[in-house]
Order: C-alpha cells, then structure tokens, then sequence
C-alpha cells in the first residue's frame, strides 16, 4: 500500500488530511457561535451577518480565494498585523486551512443551524427553572441536543475542506509539500505528460476518502441520535 | 407563604390577580383561557408581567416597581409542566440529579433516596426518558422539581396529558407530597374532582380575575362561586373511616354521621377528604324510610343559588359540614325550600367515585387555616 503511491502523492494526500482537520477544528466553535446567532438572536446585522456566512458559496471560488489574499496577504490589513506577530498565511499550509476553512463554513452553520432550529426551546426553559444559567442550559441541554447536528456538520465541513481548489490555489498557489493538496496535486499531475497514473490515484484516495467520512458519519449520527432518545 | 399581585395585558384579554397561598395545595382553579398558565409562567419567570410583586416567603422574586425581576435560575422554583419536559439525552439518575446540581449547596432539600422511593422511581433509575410511559414521565418530572432544593413548587395541570387511570395512578403521589413535603405548592388545574382531592386553598379565576379565594371547603360549598359552573358543583367532607364491611362497602363517620361508601382503600381510623358532587344529591323534606340509598345526611337550607337553567343550587348545613344538591327550581318550589327549612340530602354510596375520596391534608378539615 506504501509504495502504491510515490512519495509526491503521499505528501499530497497527507497535507489534504492535515489542512482539512484544522480547518475543521478551528472553524467549529465560530460555526456553533454563527449558528446560534443566526437560530436565536434577532439583532441589527443579522441579515449581514446572514449574507457573510453564505457568500462563499455563492461565490465563485476563484474570487473568494482572491479577497482572501487581498484581506490576508502580507500586505493586507489583517495579514500584515498577522505578519507583525510572525503569523504568515499567504502561500502557507495555514493559508489553505484558512481557503478551506472559509468555504466549509456555509455548509457547517447550515446544518448545526438546521439541529438547533430542532431543538424544542421548552426544554430550555425546564433547564432554566431547574437553576441552570443561560451558559450552563446551552453546555447541558441545547450542545447535547444539537451534537448529531454538529456532527453532521463537522463532516460536511471536512470532505468539503478535502476537495477545496479554486479559493486554495487563488490564495496560497500550489506549492509542493506547503500548499499542494490532493485536488491541487491532481490539476499539477494533468499538466505534465505522463502524470495520469498518479492522478488517478488520488483521485481513488479522494473517493474513498469522501466515502469513509459519509459512512463515518452516518455511523457516529446514528449512535449520537440513539444516545438522545431516538428524536 | 406566596405572595402574588400582577398586572398583564394580552390583546384579548387583561390579567389583573392578587392572592396569598399559605403553606400546602394551593389550587388555581379555573376553565382554561382564565389566566393559569399565565400566572405560573410569570412565577417562573417564563414571562413578564407589565406589572406586579411575587414574594415567597421573605424572598422577593419579582417587583415591577423596585425594579426588582429574577431571572428563572435564580427564583428557585420546581415547575412540573404539564408535558413532563424532561431531558431526552439524560438518564432518569441523571434528570433527578440535575436540578440539585444547580442548587445552592446550603438550601436545605430533599434526600434523593425517600423522594425516589415516595414516587416509586427506583426501577426507572437507568432509563432514559424515550422509554417511559407518560405517567412514568410524570413522576420523574415531579422528582426533578423537588430534587432541586424549591422554594415554591409549581404545577400546571401534571395530569391533563395523562387518560384516566394514569391520572389515578399519579394523583395519590400529589397527596403525599402534601402531606410529607413541606414545600409549598401551586396546583393548577379545571378538574374539580383534582381540588377536592388536593387543595389546602383555593384561588378560583375567572377571565383573569379572582373569583374566589379561601380555604377548600369553604370555596367549593359556596353556591354562589361553583368555579367549575353548576355541572362541576360539589362540596367536600372530611371523615375518618370505621370499618370496611364484608359486603364491600367502607363505613365512614363524618362529624358524627354514618356514610357508607364504595371500598375506601384506607385502613380504618385513617382521615379522608370526599367530595360529593351536587347532581348526585337528592333532597326529601321527611326522613325517608324503606330507601335504597344508604346515605341521609340532616341538615339546613343555607342558601340557595339559581343558574341560568332550570336548576337551582341549594347549600345545606349538615353535622357532617357543608353539601351542595342541584336540583330543579320546579321542586325547590314544591318542596317549599327556603333558607332555614330542614331537609334530608340523600346519597346514594355508588354515587361517589373511588377518584372523589382522598387523603385527608396535612390540615385535616379540608379546609385548614385561613391566609
């Protein structure tokens, strides 16, 4: 199984993991926060905040990769103070965490939103007359109702993370080892003659992949939903 | 002692309720769209009354004016709502425990172990509530809200979501809270046959307003308030049971007065609370003799209430305490019936149902003190 992909192939396909695991780690408690904002809270700036959320999947890809750089570069206004403390993103694998992360993101609110919107609010309020404050009935009452709902989302996030392209090479270009995920890997591979074969590789390890994290989460969504009385 | 006075104005209707509840059952009582739930939820601190003061005991929980408004967490209070609530995702352990978790570690509280045995849970413990049988649900959600170290427990309508036998089965836990609780309770509830059974007080209201407000015997023997409306009429007796007869009867003696009942699953000497509903009193001007029923209760026309129908509502004054009959106009009239006329009340002992006899109140009289 090693040697069936070379080594160029490996570091692709272990680069994808690695960014596509931040990006879903880091982004899930913004995703949580942005979900219950847009669930619960009516405030001014919902409808912006609304737009922001989903504008990456509405986008194309390409543009958004583009305001990324503009926003993150070395030079931008976020990147440059990012910069001063030695945080580079730009043409960095953190960088394609980010790209990937940013388009995950309208597919994880989505579908924590969707659990939240399930959760009956009266049980809320049985949590409040029982003592709980507002902090302590979201950790012991809504998180655990909504956990298949975050679930759902943290995986959807995560294959979508894997096949990001068009944001993640406008943003951090596609550098061997650094930046070259698997689908940057497989558009590297089809310029060059000769490099089908490896790109048909990963485009086998993309398939199984997607699907282990499909089945992966039917499996834990099935096993969340029993634990919470099969509702 | 519970403390409430609240102002709130809806689009159809206005909510403007004072009451004192002292300690034990205090029923609110009334047909539904009369303002319970709303009175409840505001205790609760699931709503905001334009206006008003809610104390329990020396703990002001709310007062529009001082500006003073606890949030639900902090008021303390055990609501058992009338769809059980519990947590889908915790164990039956595990819902019990959480309330307590929350109180403050001084308050003083129940032990887990009687309140689990009181409610017959022990068996339920490992469950998860999905698995539950509503009445099951609802015996849990009662060990919750005590478990919790309450001020003030709350429950609105526990058994309206319950059928009929889960109601019998869920009621005599309500009567042992009252009578080996000490903390106060706020029952709300349009059964009447649930207020005799269970009410210390009772606050009666109507589109918003208190009607009626006093002690249980003296609130249900008033012809002039029937909180229920005439159907629902019905007094309550306190009486201590002698004997159960081989023939399945209880003989039970009320102040001195003989009334013989369907089996009382009680043992003798102990005291019970029964009511008697008022279309099942029929009143004779004679004693009469060679009768089928086994219940003839003496007494006084006290009072005498005309409905809207045909029927008028006559209170009597018997050894035994106050008994409503409904009767027709057209035999009050022929039997000459006035305040001051001595008459018989018959009952016959099928009559009163099993659900209509309970446990006697920590006060006793039915009626305990007055606020």
């Amino acid at each position: 199984m090693a040697d069936w992909l070379g080594p160029e192939e490996w570091r692709a396909v272990a680069l994808s993991l690695q960014v596509s695991l931040w990006a879903t780690l880091v982004s899930l408690p913004f995703g949580i926060l942005a979900a219950y904002a847009l669930a619960r809270w009516r405030f001014p700036g919902r409808q912006l905040l609304n737009g922001l959320v989903h504008l990456p999947l509405i986008l194309p890809p390409v543009v958004t990769g583009y305001l990324l750089l503009l926003t993150f570069g070395t030079q931008g206004p976020v990147g440059g103070v990012l910069a001063e403390w030695g945080i580079v993103l730009a043409f960095r694998w953190t960088g394609a965490a980010l790209a990937a992360g940013v388009m995950a993101f309208p597919l994880m609110v989505r579908a924590i939103w969707l659990s939240l919107e399930a959760v009956d609010p009266k049980l809320e309020q049985a949590s409040a007359t029982l003592g709980a404050s507002p902090p302590w009935v979201f950790l012991t009452v809504t998180l655990p109702l909504i956990l298949p709902g975050i679930v759902a989302g943290a995986i959807l996030a995560f294959a979508k993370a894997m096949g990001e392209f068009g944001a993640t090479i406008t943003f951090v270009s596609n550098i061997p080892g650094q930046t070259r995920t698997i689908p940057s890997a497989i558009h590297a591979f089809l310029q060059v003659p000769g490099g089908e074969g490896s790109a048909v590789r990963l485009v086998i390890v993309s398939v199984v992949v997607a699907m282990a994290a499909l089945l992966l989460s039917e499996v834990i969504g099935r096993r969340v939903a029993a634990r919470v009385g099969g509702v | 002692m519970l403390d409430v006075a609240l102002r709130h104005a809806f689009a159809d209707f206005t909510l403007q309720a004072a009451f004192r509840a002292p300690p034990g059952v205090t029923v609110l009582f009334g047909r539904s769209g009369s303002g319970k739930t709303t009175i409840v939820n505001a205790l609760a601190g699931l709503l905001r009354p334009d206006e008003g003061r809610i104390a329990v005991g020396d703990r002001t929980l709310l007062d529009t004016r001082r500006g003073i408004r606890l949030p639900p967490h902090r008021r303390r209070i055990g609501y058992i709502f009338q769809e059980g609530r519990l947590f889908p995702h915790l164990t039956v352990r595990q819902n019990l425990a959480y309330g307590a978790w929350f109180a403050p570690k001084d308050a003083p509280r129940e032990e887990t172990g009687r309140i689990v045995d009181l409610l017959g849970i022990g068996p339920l413990l490992d469950r998860r509530p999905a698995t539950l049988s509503g009445g099951e649900k609802q015996r849990v959600a009662i060990g919750r809200a005590l478990l919790s170290a309450p001020r003030l427990i709350l429950a609105d309508e526990p058994l309206a979501a319950l059928d009929e036998a889960r109601k019998a089965e869920i009621l005599p836990y309500f009567e042992r809270l009252r009578d080996e609780v000490s903390v106060p309770i706020l029952y709300v509830s349009h059964s009447a046959s649930e207020v005799a059974r269970l009410a210390t007080t009772v606050v009666a209201l109507e589109a918003g307003r208190v009607t009626a407000h006093g002690p249980a015997s003296e609130v249900l023997g008033d012809p002039a308030i029937l909180p229920a409306g005439a159907r629902e009429a019905g007094a309550v007796l306190t009486a201590r049971v002698v004997r159960h007869h081989e023939d399945g009867l209880t003989e039970l003696d009320a102040n001195g007065l003989a009334l013989f009942l369907p089996q009382v699953a009680r043992p003798p000497g102990s005291a019970v609370r029964v009511r008697i509903a008022a279309h099942e009193v029929i009143l004779a001007g004679e004693r009469p003799h060679d009768l089928s029923a086994l219940n003839i209760l003496p007494g006084t026309v006290r009072e005498m209430h005309p409905g809207d129908g045909p029927g008028v509502i006559v209170a009597l004054d018997t050894a035994a305490g106050r008994v409503l009959a409904r009767i027709t106009r057209r035999s009050a009239t022929a039997m000459g019936l006035r305040p001051g006329t001595q008459v018989h009340a018959i009952v016959k002992s099928v009559a009163v149902a099993p659900g209509d006899v309970g446990g006697p109140g920590r006060a006793g009289t039915g009626g305990a003190s007055a606020p």
